[in-house]
């Protein structure tokens, strides 16, 4: 088989409970500041209008608008400017999202409930559907390669990248825009998730901490623009990052729980590794799935130490943007793929915030208290490289490796 | 049912289309829903709240036929009768 292509990211987006930005995302985590308020990640500084018109804002749900925005982001940061430089044939868009649009499924089942099965909206199937932020993203742009939704929980968002990162290696796309959404943030959807028993009581997210008591759902959105490397480098555009590899595999355990042994988990951070052509040592940090359930850190640290073995485990810093913002479902993976990107970019680690009680089988270094210094790998001459893990109820594993574009010098 | 005033028609369907995204003042008899953006999602909409209103029943092939907000309204207007 000849040299695989390259996968470069060129661009990034997000919408967070730490305002609309892939910038302030990193900044102010890395600052310390907490998105959640009452127990939920809202984006309450994201309001439709300053985005999109009328027309557009009524017809998409909220877990449409915010791929959409987050989509413009990166492709105004990649430089694409209204107008693809690729053939858009030759364009993909993969957005995924773990439960779709559920303020429409909730507002439509309302009118059907009140006023009759013939006044549900031509538009609720449209906007609900989970393939809608995918196709928001590509008609907006025009978009016109493989165009899809990816349906795995909280590991959506990670499993898109990977599914974009082939999609460009094996040549049947140039560029993919590709990450996750979710607004789940409805009566509804707190019913769920409580009656799962897997939210939080205390409304704090505090990953890894021996006090934690569950997660604290959050909303959002995070895109990537993926370019195939020789592509983006012959137009100029600036590299943030090389999407270097992708592991996943599945527990087959349990519905809802993880698989306390880890050895699934940590196969998705090997073939991770190996699909990148890097070793533990090569690592300078992890973003961890870190919910702040007592089962999936707990795990979660197993599969670490397992794929890394105990002393790179322990070496590396390990941290969670859930501690910032929450828990974002089907965009996590890919939010925190975006906040990944910002570390090695910064060579700033921000903190797991609220993290200060240890849990006394929780060993590894989740950078406690303050951001700190991106330490480079064992070859400093070559560019960093960080690990982000996702984990979902289904029992979903995607780990992904990324390259900083350069060295640290 | 009462009588239905072809302008008290004319000034709702209006007003919906209008919350659909076009501006209120380009929503002339004239206009044609091409020129608005209104498509096929829209003038179901539009259909629902006419029932709502008037109780006139538009089904699909009816709405195939209209292409100007005066088209709509005459058809409205003389089913509501």
């Amino acid at each position: 088989m000849s040299e695989r292509r390259k996968v470069v990211v060129t661009g990034l987006g997000a919408v967070t409970p730490l305002g609309v930005g892939a910038r302030p995302l990193h900044a102010d985590w890395a600052a310390g500041v907490c998105g959640i308020e009452d127990g939920a990640g809202r984006c309450t500084s994201f309001e439709p209008s300053e985005f999109l018109s009328t027309k557009e804002a009524r017809r998409l749900d909220r877990v449409s608008q915010f791929a959409v925005v987050a989509a413009d982001e990166a492709l105004a940061q990649a430089g694409w400017e209204g107008e693809s430089p690729y053939d858009p044939m030759r364009v993909g868009c993969i957005v995924a999202t773990g439960i779709g649009g559920i303020s429409t499924v909730e507002t439509n089942h309302d009118a059907m409930r009140e006023r009759g099965a013939a006044r549900v909206s031509p538009l609720g199937i449209p906007m609900y559907m989970p393939n809608a932020p995918a196709a928001a993203v590509s008609m907006r742009h025009g978009l016109r390669g493989q165009m899809y939704g990816v349906v795995s929980a909280c590991a959506g968002g990670a499993h898109a990248l990977g599914a974009a990162l082939r999609m460009i290696q094996y040549g049947d796309a140039d560029a993919v825009v590709a990450g996750g959404s979710e607004a789940t943030l409805t009566e509804f959807g707190f019913a769920c998730f409580n009656a799962l028993q897997a939210l939080s009581e205390t409304g704090i997210s505090r990953p890894f901490d021996a006090r934690r008591d569950g997660f604290v759902m959050g909303e959002g959105a995070g895109l990537v623009v993926l370019e195939e490397r020789e592509a983006a480098l012959a137009r100029g555009a600036t590299i943030l990052g090389e999407l270097a590899g992708y592991g996943s595999t599945s527990d087959a355990h349990h519905l809802t729980a993880p698989d306390p042994a880890g050895a699934t988990a940590a196969q998705a951070i090997t073939l991770a590794l190996t699909d990148a052509g890097e070793r533990p040592e090569d690592l300078s940090y992890i973003n961890a799935h870190g919910t702040s359930t007592e089962l999936n850190d707990a795990a979660e640290t197993v599969a670490i130490k397992l794929a890394l073995g105990e002393e790179q485990a322990k070496r590396i810093p390990v941290s969670s943007t859930k501690s910032a913002i929450g828990h974002l479902l089907g965009a996590a993976g890919a939010v925190e793929a975006v906040a990944t990107i910002e570390v090695l970019d910064t060579r700033i680690v921000p903190p797991t915030l609220g993290y200060e009680v240890p849990d006394p089988e929780l060993d590894l270094d989740y950078v406690p208290g303050e951001a700190r210094p991106l330490l480079p790998g064992s070859d400093p001459t070559r560019p960093s490289v960080a690990l982000s893990n996702s984990f979902a109820f289904g029992g979903h594993n995607v780990a992904l490796v990324i390259r900083a574009p350069t060295p640290a010098g | 049912m009462p009588t239905v005033d072809k302008e008290q028609v004319q000034e709702r369907v209006v007003e919906a289309l209008a919350s659909f995204g076009p501006d209120a003042d380009q929503i002339t008899l004239a206009a044609t829903f091409e020129e608005l953006d209104i498509d096929s999602l829209d003038l179901v909409e539009l259909a629902q709240i006419v029932e709502d209103e008037y109780g006139v029943v538009l089904k699909g092939e009816d709405m195939k036929e209209l292409k100007t907000v005066g088209d709509a309204v005459d058809l409205i207007a003389a089913r509501a009768r």
